[in-house]
C-alpha cells in the first residue's frame, strides 16, 4: 500500500505543511492527517520528516508554536502560521502553479 | 532572528532536548489513543534518538553547540586536576604577562605613533659621520641659524619644526622663593597647528609667537601638568611664571593625548623656540628637527637640500677652525645628512634602550617558550592518561578533527586563563619598569594605554600559545589507534621521544637565558666595582641656583658658613658634582704646538675640593680663595690642576706641576697633580681633566654651582634640611634647586645594566624554575610508565644504579645536547648585546660554566625524586598487579 504511493517532490512538504495550517493551528499529529485530507491520501508524511521540516520553518520564522490541548486531552504542541509564513505559502503556491502548469503543457505537447 | 535563536539554544540545549522530546512523544501516544497499534507505531516511528538529533541539529548551531560541550567538558577536566592546572595557567601567565608588558614597552618607547596629524609623512634630520674622536656616529642635534635657512629651502616639499631636548628647568610662579621644576621643551610655534593639534584651554603657540628672539614670552602646559599642578583650573590662562630671568605668561593647554615629541618624558611646559638663547648662535647645538612631507613632497628631494645647505653653512663655520689639524677637520665636513622617518618621535632613550628592550624581547620569549613546552608536556601526560578515553570516542565515530578540537579548546582554556593573569601582571609591571628606567628623582615617562595594539598583541599572543602548546598534544591525542589503546598496550616510547625532545629545547632556552642573565649581572659587577677615584661616602650635594649671579666671594663665604654647622665634616663648592652627566670640555694644546685630538674635560671647583672629594694631590698645592679662571672678557693666565691622565697624556708621565697650557686663548699654569678620578661615566677610560677654580677673573660671579658638603652622619640625607635652610639664610638670594647624595649620582650611572640585570635575573629564576618542574613531570611520567619494566628488573636482581641509570640516562643527554645548542646560540646572540656589556671577553669560561653549573643542579634536584620512586618500586606488588 505505502508503495503505491508517490513519494513526495523536494520542496513540496513545506508547501504542504504551510498549506495545512493556514486554516487554524494544528499539532503533528493534526498536520500529517489534514495532509492525508487534503490530498485524498495521495501523501502520508512520516513523523521522522515531519518533525525535521516543522523545527526548520519555525526556525525561518514562517511557524509559530505554542504547547496547548488535544483533542484527547494531551498536551500537544500546535503550529500555526505567522505572517511571514503566509507569504512564504503564496510565493511557493505561485511557484508551484507555475511549475504544473508548464509540467502539463509539457506533457500535453506531441 | 534565526541565528540569534539557533545561538541561544545552544544554552539551553537540555530544555530544547526536553522539548523536542516531549513533542515527539506526545505525538506516539496520540496515534495510540487514535487506535493504532502501539508496537507498530513505534516501529513505524524509528530510531526516536536519531529523530531528536536531526531536530536538534536543525534548531541550533552545531558547531557552537559542539565547541560548547567542549569548553564544558574542557572545564571539567582541569577543574580535575587544579593543581597541575593552576600551575600550568600561572606559569603561562607569568610568561604570557611578561611578554605583553615588554610589547608594551616598546611599543610606548619605538613603535607607536605620536598622537599628531600625517605621523606617517613625518621625518627627522640626522647627521651621520666620523666623530672627534674617530668612531661612527649618528647625531640628530642642529642649529639655529642653519635651521631657518633649510626650512625655507625646502619650503614647497616640506615643514621644517625645530624643538629642543626636554629639560627639567626651575620656575617658580607667585613668590620666588618657592622654586619648583617642571619639564621644558622649546618648539616651533608652528608645530602646533602642523600636527593639527586643537587647545584643550586657551590657544597654543602659532607662527607669530615664534618670530623675534626673546619677544614671546608666552608658554603653553601640557594637560597632564595641568592637571598635576593645577588641578585643571581654568583660570590658569593668564597667569605668569618666572623661568631664569624671563616671566612668562601661560596662554593655553595642550591637548590630553599629546605628551611631547620624546619618549621617555613627558613635556610640561612648552615655549616658543625664539624664547631660547641659542637661536642667534650659529655654534649652539640644541634643537632636534622634525621634517613633514608635504603630500606630494619628495624626501629624498628634501635630503639633497639639507646636504647642500649643511655643506655650505658648515664649510664656511670650519673656516674659523683654524686650529683644528686637517683630518678632524675632514672627519667634520665630511658628514651626511639623513632622513629618516620618525613617527613615534625623537628620543635619546630610543638609542640607549633600543637594545637593552629587544635583549629583553627575546629573554621573555625565550620564557614563554620554555612555559609552552612545559605546558605541551603537562598535556601530553595527561592525554596519555585519556588515550583509552580518546580510543573509545574514536571507536563510536568521533572524527580526528573533533578529537583535535577537543584537545585545542582545553590548550586555548588554558591559555585564555593565562592571558587574564598575564594581562593583569602586564598591567602592573610595564609601570613598574619604566619607573626604574631613569633616577628617582626624574622617572620616565611613557604614554602605556591598554589600547586595541595592546589587547590585539595580547590575543594574537594567546592564539599563538595555544597553538605552541596545544597542536602537538592534540595531534597525538587524535592520532590515537582504538584497537591497541583499549587493549591498553599503546607504545609509550615514541611518546616520550617527543617529551624529551621538549626537554631538550626547554634546557637550550633556559641556557640562554641564563647565558645572557649571566654577562648583564657581571656587566653591572664590574661596573659597580670601577673605582671612582673620590670618595661618595656621606656626600651630599646640593645644586644651588641664585636668582642674580652673585660674587664667587658670596658663594666661598655660604661654604664657610655652612662649615660651623654641627654634623657636617668638610663643605666645597663646584660647577656641577662628578659623574653627574654635566662636562665641560675642550682641546688643549702644550708647547706652543697646535690642539692635539682628545677631548679635555674641565670643572671649576673652589679650594678645598679635592680634600672634600678626598681626591689625593700627588704634588703641588690646592687653590687659594684668589686663585682665578681666565675670564671672557680678558685673556690673563690662570691656574689649574691637572690629573694623571692629563700628564700622561701631555707630558708623557712626567710631573706637570710649573708647567702650562692652554685652551683656545686661556693660558693656564699647572700648579697641581691630582691622582684620577672618574668624572664623566664609569664605562669610558678616565678622561684626561684640569680642575680650574670657580673664581673667574672677570665677570667675577657666579649664577649656578654645587655645594659639596661631607657629613660625619652615615646618612647624609638626616642634615640635607638644615643645610638647605642654612644656605638660604647664608645668602638670601640662593635657591637650592637639588639634592641628591653622591652615591645616588653614581648608582644612576648604572641604572640601565641595573635593570636589565634585575629582570634577566628574574627570568632566569621564573626560567630555572619552569624547566625544572618540566623536566620532574617528565620523568615522574616516565618512571611511571616503565614501572613494570623497573619491577621485573628488580625482580631478577638489577641494583639501584642500574635503575637510577635507566631512568636519567635519556634525560641527560638531552639536557646535555640542550645546553649544547643553548651555548652555540647564546655565542651566536652575544655581538648583538655587545653594546649593553662591559669588560666580558668571549674567552671568559665562567659566563658558560655558570649556566651549565646552574641548570645541572637543578636537573639533579628535579630528577631526585623520580629516581628514588623508580628504586623504590615494589617488585612483588608490581608484578602481581598485572
Amino acid at each position: 500500500m505505502a508503495s503505491s504511493r508517490p513519494d513526495l517532490l523536494q520542496g513540496t512538504l513545506d508547501l504542504l505543511i504551510l498549506k495545512a495550517v493556514a486554516l487554524e493551528e494544528l499539532h503533528g499529529m493534526g498536520i500529517s492527517r489534514r495532509i492525508g485530507q487534503i490530498t485524498n491520501g495521495t501523501f502520508e508524511v512520516k513523523a521522522g520528516s515531519l518533525f525535521p521540516a516543522l523545527h526548520r520553518m519555525e526556525e525561518a520564522g514562517w511557524l509559530s508554536s505554542s504547547w496547548g490541548q488535544s483533542e484527547t486531552n494531551r498536551r500537544a504542541k500546535f503550529y500555526c502560521l505567522t505572517k511571514p509564513g503566509r507569504r512564504q505559502l503564496e510565493a511557493e503556491t505561485d511557484q508551484w502553479k507555475r511549475i504544473s502548469l508548464a509540467i502539463s503543457s509539457a506533457l500535453q505537447a506531441t | 532572528m534565526s541565528v540569534w535563536s539557533r545561538i541561544s539554544n545552544v544554552f539551553r540545549g537540555d530544555r530544547l532536548s526536553d522539548e523536542i522530546d516531549e513533542e515527539l512523544r506526545s505525538h506516539i501516544e496520540e496515534a495510540i489513543a487514535n487506535g493504532r497499534d502501539p508496537d507498530e507505531v513505534r516501529k513505524k516511528f524509528g530510531s526516536f534518538l536519531r529523530h531528536r538529533e536531526e531536530s536538534r541539529d536543525i534548531r541550533l548551531l552545531v558547531w557552537f553547540d559542539s565547541l560548547r560541550a567542549d569548553l564544558v567538558f574542557g572545564w571539567r577536566q582541569l577543574a580535575k586536576k587544579p593543581a597541575t592546572s593552576a600551575a600550568a595557567v600561572l606559569s603561562l601567565a607569568l610568561a604570557v604577562g611578561a611578554s605583553t608588558s615588554a610589547f608594551r614597552l616598546i611599543d610606548a618607547l619605538l613603535l607607536r605613533p605620536m598622537p599628531v596629524a600625517h605621523a606617517d609623512r613625518l621625518y627627522a634630520m640626522l647627521t651621520r659621520g666620523t666623530g672627534p674622536d674617530g668612531s661612527f656616529r649618528t647625531t640628530d642635534s642642529n642649529e639655529y641659524p642653519q635651521f631657518r635657512l633649510m626650512r625655507a629651502a625646502v619650503r614647497d616639499d616640506a615643514e621644517m619644526i625645530a624643538v629642543s631636548w626636554v629639560e627639567r628647568a626651575d620656575l617658580t610662579y607667585a613668590s620666588d622663593t618657592e622654586m619648583e621644576k617642571a619639564h621644558r621643551q622649546y618648539v616651533s610655534g608652528w608645530m602646533f597647528s602642523a600636527f593639527g593639534l586643537k587647545p584643550a584651554l586657551g590657544r597654543l603657540l602659532n607662527e607669530r609667537d615664534d618670530l623675534t628672539p626673546k619677544s614671546h614670552p608666552y608658554a603653553v602646559l601640557s594637560y597632564d601638568y595641568w592637571t598635576r599642578r593645577f588641578g585643571q583650573d581654568r583660570r590658569v590662562i593668564g597667569r605668569t611664571f618666572r623661568m631664569g630671568n624671563d616671566s612668562l605668561e601661560i596662554v593655553g593647554v595642550a591637548p590630553k593625548l599629546f605628551t611631547g615629541t620624546e619618549p621617555g618624558f613627558f613635556t610640561d611646559i612648552f615655549l616658543p623656540t625664539m624664547m631660547h638663547a641659542g637661536v642667534t648662535h650659529d655654534d649652539w647645538s640644541w634643537i632636534r628637527t622634525f621634517i613633514q612631507l608635504k603630500l606630494n613632497g619628495s624626501a629624498e628631494r628634501v635630503r639633497a637640500q639639507l646636504q647642500a645647505i649643511w655643506t655650505t653653512v658648515q664649510g664656511e663655520r670650519a673656516k674659523g677652525f683654524t686650529s683644528w689639524p686637517a683630518q678632524r677637520l675632514n672627519r667634520f665636513l665630511d658628514q651626511k645628512i639623513v632622513v629618516e622617518p620618525a613617527a613615534a618621535g625623537l628620543s635619546e632613550m630610543r638609542q640607549s634602550y633600543r637594545v637593552a628592550l629587544e635583549a629583553l624581547a627575546v629573554i621573555v620569549g625565550l620564557v614563554l617558550l620554555i612555559a609552552c613546552a612545559n605546558a605541551a608536556n603537562l598535556l601530553m601526560a595527561q592525554a596519555t592518561g585519556r588515550a583509552r578515553e580518546m580510543a573509545l570516542r574514536v571507536s563510536i565515530g568521533a572524527g580526528r578533527s573533533r578529537l583535535v578540537q577537543l584537545v585545542l579548546v582545553e590548550s586555548a582554556l588554558l591559555a585564555i586563563l593565562a592571558t587574564m593573569v598575564g594581562g593583569l601582571f602586564a598591567w602592573w609591571s610595564a609601570p613598574f619598569i619604566v619607573a626604574r628606567i631613569n633616577p628617582a628623582d626624574n622617572p620616565a615617562r611613557l604614554v602605556l594605554p591598554a589600547d586595541w595594539r595592546v589587547l590585539g598583541f595580547a590575543a594574537a599572543l594567546s592564539v599563538a600559545v595555544t597553538f605552541l602548546f596545544g597542536l602537538l598534544p592534540a595531534l597525538r591525542a587524535s592520532s590515537v589507534k582504538p584497537s591497541s589503546a583499549l587493549k591498553g598496550g599503546d607504545n609509550p616510547h615514541s611518546r616520550r621521544r617527543l617529551m624529551h625532545a621538549l626537554i631538550a629545547a626547554q634546557v637550550a632556552f633556559c641556557f640562554l637565558v641564563h647565558f645572557g642573565a649571566g654577562l648583564f649581572v657581571s656587566t653591572l659587577k664590574k661596573l659597580s666595582q670601577q673605582p671612582t677615584g673620590f670618595s661618595s661616602e656621606r656626600l651630599l650635594t646640593l645644586e644651588t641656583v641664585a636668582q642674580r649671579p652673585q660674587a664667587t666671594e658670596f658663594w666661598y663665604q655660604t661654604a664657610d658658613h655652612l662649615r660651623t654647622i654641627p654634623g657636617v665634616d668638610r663643605v666645597a663648592v663646584a660647577g656641577w658634582p662628578l659623574l653627574s652627566g654635566n662636562g665641560a670640555n675642550g682641546f688643549v694644546a702644550v708647547n706652543g704646538q697646535p690642539p692635539g685630538d682628545v677631548l679635555h674635560y674641565f670643572l671649576n671647583v673652589s679650594p678645598g675640593w679635592l680634600d672634600t672629594m678626598k681626591i689625593p694631590l700627588l704634588d703641588g698645592r690646592d687653590f687659594r680663595p684668589d686663585d682665578t679662571v681666565p675670564g671672557t672678557r680678558n685673556a690673563t693666565a690662570g691656574v689649574a690642576i691637572v690629573n694623571r691622565a692629563f700628564a700622561k697624556l701631555n707630558f708623557n708621565g712626567e710631573n706637570p706641576v710649573g708647567k702650562s697650557f692652554d685652551r683656545g686663548k686661556q693660558h693656564y699654569k699647572i700648579i697641581g697633580l691630582a691622582r684620577d678620578a672618574r668624572y664623566r661615566n664609569m664605562r669610558e677610560p678616565i678622561t684626561p681633566t684640569a680642575y680650574v677654580p670657580l673664581r673667574y677673573t672677570a665677570p667675577e660671579t657666579l649664577g649656578s654651582a654645587t655645594f659639596l658638603v661631607r657629613t660625619t652622619n652615615p646618612n647624609p640625607l638626616t642634615v640635607a634640611g638644615i643645610i638647605r635652610r642654612e644656605i638660604a639664610r647664608a645668602r638670601p638670594e640662593f635657591r637650592v634647586s637639588n639634592i641628591r647624595t653622591q652615591t645616588e649620582i653614581n648608582e644612576a650611572q648604572t641604572i640601565r645594566e641595573r635593570l636589565l640585570a634585575m629582570l634577566a635575573l628574574f627570568f632566569a629564576g621564573v626560567g630555572l624554575l619552569l624547566a625544572g618542574i618540566g623536566l620532574y613531570g617528565v620523568l615522574d611520567y616516565s618512571v611511571l610508565q616503565r614501572r613494570r619494566e623497573f619491577g621485573i628488573r628488580i625482580a631478577v636482581g638489577a641494583p639501584a644504579r642500574n635503575i637510577a641509570r635507566l631512568v636519567t640516562l635519556d634525560v641527560f643527554s638531552m639536557v646535555l645536547l640542550g645546553s649544547a645548542a643553548g651555548a652555540g646560540a647564546g655565542l651566536l646572540l652575544k655581538p648583538y648585546i655587545k653594546s649593553l656589556l662591559y669588560q666580558i671577553a668571549s674567552s671568559d669560561i665562567s659566563v658558560f660554566a655558570l649556566p651549565a653549573l646552574t641548570i645541572l643542579s637543578a636537573v639533579l634536584l628535579a630528577a631526585l625524586p623520580a629516581v628514588i620512586r623508580a628504586i623504590r618500586t615494589d617488585a612483588v606488588a608490581m608484578l602481581r598487579a598485572e
